[in-house]
């Protein structure tokens, strides 16, 4: 079987983000990009399957849809140890027209399993995946926080509101995975780096599809007011506050 | 021309977020001269389901198919698809939780309708149609333009008011043409955590960190949450450590919460924690280090040991609640 792991190239969670062009774009200066992290954890719980051979799993390809510049984010998985990755040269305005190129890349090579993480830190939007699914017309599981293979069937686990549940769905399939899928993303050894350099990235052109979204501005989150202290002795004054000021309690 | 919003049931009952969604959707029809039609799949009896009218919606769809007893995305985007056709829908709305989250951009590609993800507010305008939601990870907004003729929004829980209103509401029987054929998920084992309050549909959230010490000293923060209606909650190096369960893990890779109340004690406040407890009405903040960034995101702290501080607050708590 083969996997694709899709990854999103995002700044860092701790990057202070600022804005340009009219606070219409992201501003890169001094952004550090990284591995979307739930794309990572998707990769890490792949490269495990692939580890293990009773699965089935013969190889991981990582799929990316972005510039050029994103490549060293693409390299860092490949060191991570997946086995080839694709490159869709678009730098595309919205999910949708992401989801378009992945499914393209999906139909032309065919894999049997499709990972992505539940979400993306920059835009959060936890479509992708889904879409993706929607465009081959192949099954997806949503929130999903455990996958492996019993002779040759996909066994899930998926979140639901106040519980789990364990199901399968047949290959191919998208499954967009959360936290609980690997316990730690594996990071990248010396001898991983020194291979990636020779390990190919594909790039391929996109196919032309329309973004439905656009982001008309980016704005700062709104001040919160300053935090009023209250006497770690006296905490009778914080009740009070909260059942009167906040009135929440 | 109509909004749909599709309101899922818990064993038959709705609850709070099913009625947020509700309010959501008619004030999202008032601004587009229109009305909201509430879609319930599942078996309902018709009494709860009088109740979406309660909130606004005029009329009331009630999907009760077999097929659609188990989640299976892809029969549940094609029953959603052909019924917002059917009501001539324009915006669709549904809840931003685990089943909404896996059939909105399914459903955005069918109809090719463009989503509008985690909204927590009215769209900004309606011509051109512009939502306001988070982006990266709460360290900035958005203002989006859905371009396309039928646009979906996923509401976030808790973050909408309940708006009820005096209101008659029709319910009819719904049929779509989705056979089981094509629901390819089979379910074979269901865990359900019960009798305990779910942390998202909590207004009160009583939160752990590093704090906290060890796995030992959570029945002071324990008895908090249950004096105050609340759920517990914990930071990640909390649910790492195994001190708690990791469904309690609130934070940016864990929950994503935004009660009322959110109480931090012996959490710094790490970005990445903030990422996914930032849109609480009101944070409460206990560290004993007075530099902490969680009195930055904080509207009350106390600078405090938590082993200190804990029993004291929880004294002061009944005591107020006794009154």
């Amino acid at each position: 079987m083969k996997v694709l792991v899709c990854i999103s190239n995002v700044p860092d969670t701790t990057t202070k983000v600022k804005f340009a062009e009219n606070n219409t774009k992201l501003d890169p200066a001094g952004v550090q990009w990284v591995i979307n992290p739930w794309d990572e954890l998707a990769l890490t719980r792949a490269l495990e399957l692939k580890d293990n051979s009773s699965t089935g799993v013969k190889s991981v390809t990582v799929a990316h849809v972005g510039p050029a510049t994103a490549e060293p984010t693409i390299r860092k998985a490949l060191a991570i140890g997946a086995d080839d990755a694709i490159r869709v040269n678009l730098e595309a305005t919205d999910a949708y027209q992401v989801a378009a190129q992945i499914a393209e890349v999906v139909k032309t090579e065919q894999y049997d399993i499709i990972l992505c993480g539940i979400e993306s830190s920059d835009f959060n939007g936890s479509t992708v995946g889904s879409m993706i699914a929607e465009f081959i017309e192949c099954s997806s599981v949503s929130a999903v926080s455990g996958i492996n293979f019993d002779n040759g069937q996909s066994v899930i686990t998926r979140e639901i509101d106040g519980g789990k549940e364990t199901l399968s769905v047949p290959t191919p399939f998208v499954a967009i995975v959360q936290k609980g899928i690997a316990k730690e993303p594996r990071i990248a050894a010396m001898r991983g780096i020194m291979q990636a350099r020779t390990k190919q990235i594909k790039v391929v052109e996109p196919i032309a599809v329309d973004a439905l979204t656009e982001v008309v501005s980016f704005e700062p989150p709104q001040p919160r007011a300053k935090c009023v202290f209250v006497d770690a002795e006296n905490p009778n004054q914080l009740v009070d506050l909260l059942q009167n000021e906040a009135k929440v309690i | 021309m109509s909004v749909l919003v599709f309101t899922e049931n818990w064993e038959g009952k709705f609850k709070k977020l099913s009625f947020e969604l509700v309010s959501y959707a008619t004030k999202v029809a008032e601004m587009l001269g229109t009305t909201a039609t509430a879609l319930s799949i599942g078996n309902v009896a018709d009494e709860e389901l009088s109740k979406l009218g309660n909130y606004g919606a005029k009329k009331i769809v009630n999907l009760n198919s077999e097929v659609l007893n188990i989640l299976d995305s892809q029969a549940y985007t094609a029953a959603i698809a052909e019924i917002a056709k059917k009501e001539g829908a324009t915006v669709i709305v549904i809840a931003n939780n685990n089943m909404g989250k896996s059939i909105a951009p399914r459903l955005s590609v069918k109809l090719k309708a463009a989503v509008g993800s985690g909204v927590s507010k009215l769209p900004v305008s309606t011509e051109p149609f512009v939502v306001y939601k988070k982006a990266f990870s709460g360290n900035a907004f958005a203002n989006v333009a859905l371009k396309t003729e039928v646009k979906i929004l996923t509401l976030m829980q808790n973050s909408f008011d309940l708006a009820e209103t005096a209101n008659e509401a029709t319910i009819e029987a719904g049929s779509v043409n989705v056979d089981g054929s094509m629901v390819k998920t089979v379910v074979t084992d269901v865990q359900k955590q019960t009798g305990k309050l779910l942390l998202t549909d909590a207004e009160i959230v009583v939160a752990g960190g590093r704090g906290m010490k060890s796995a030992d000293n959570w029945a002071p923060l324990e008895e908090l949450a249950n004096i105050l209606g609340g759920a517990t909650a914990c930071s990640r190096p909390v649910s790492d450590e195994g001190w708690r369960p990791h469904e309690e893990h609130t934070g940016q890779t864990g929950k994503i919460v935004a009660p009322n109340l959110y109480i931090a004690i012996g959490i710094s406040g790490a970005t990445q924690h903030l990422a996914g407890v930032s849109a609480s009405k009101f944070i409460v903040a206990i560290n004993s280090d007075k530099d902490a960034p969680i009195f930055e995101a904080a509207q009350y702290g106390i600078v405090g040991d938590a082993a200190k501080v804990l029993p004291k607050l929880v004294e002061a708590v009944k005591e107020a609640k006794a009154k």
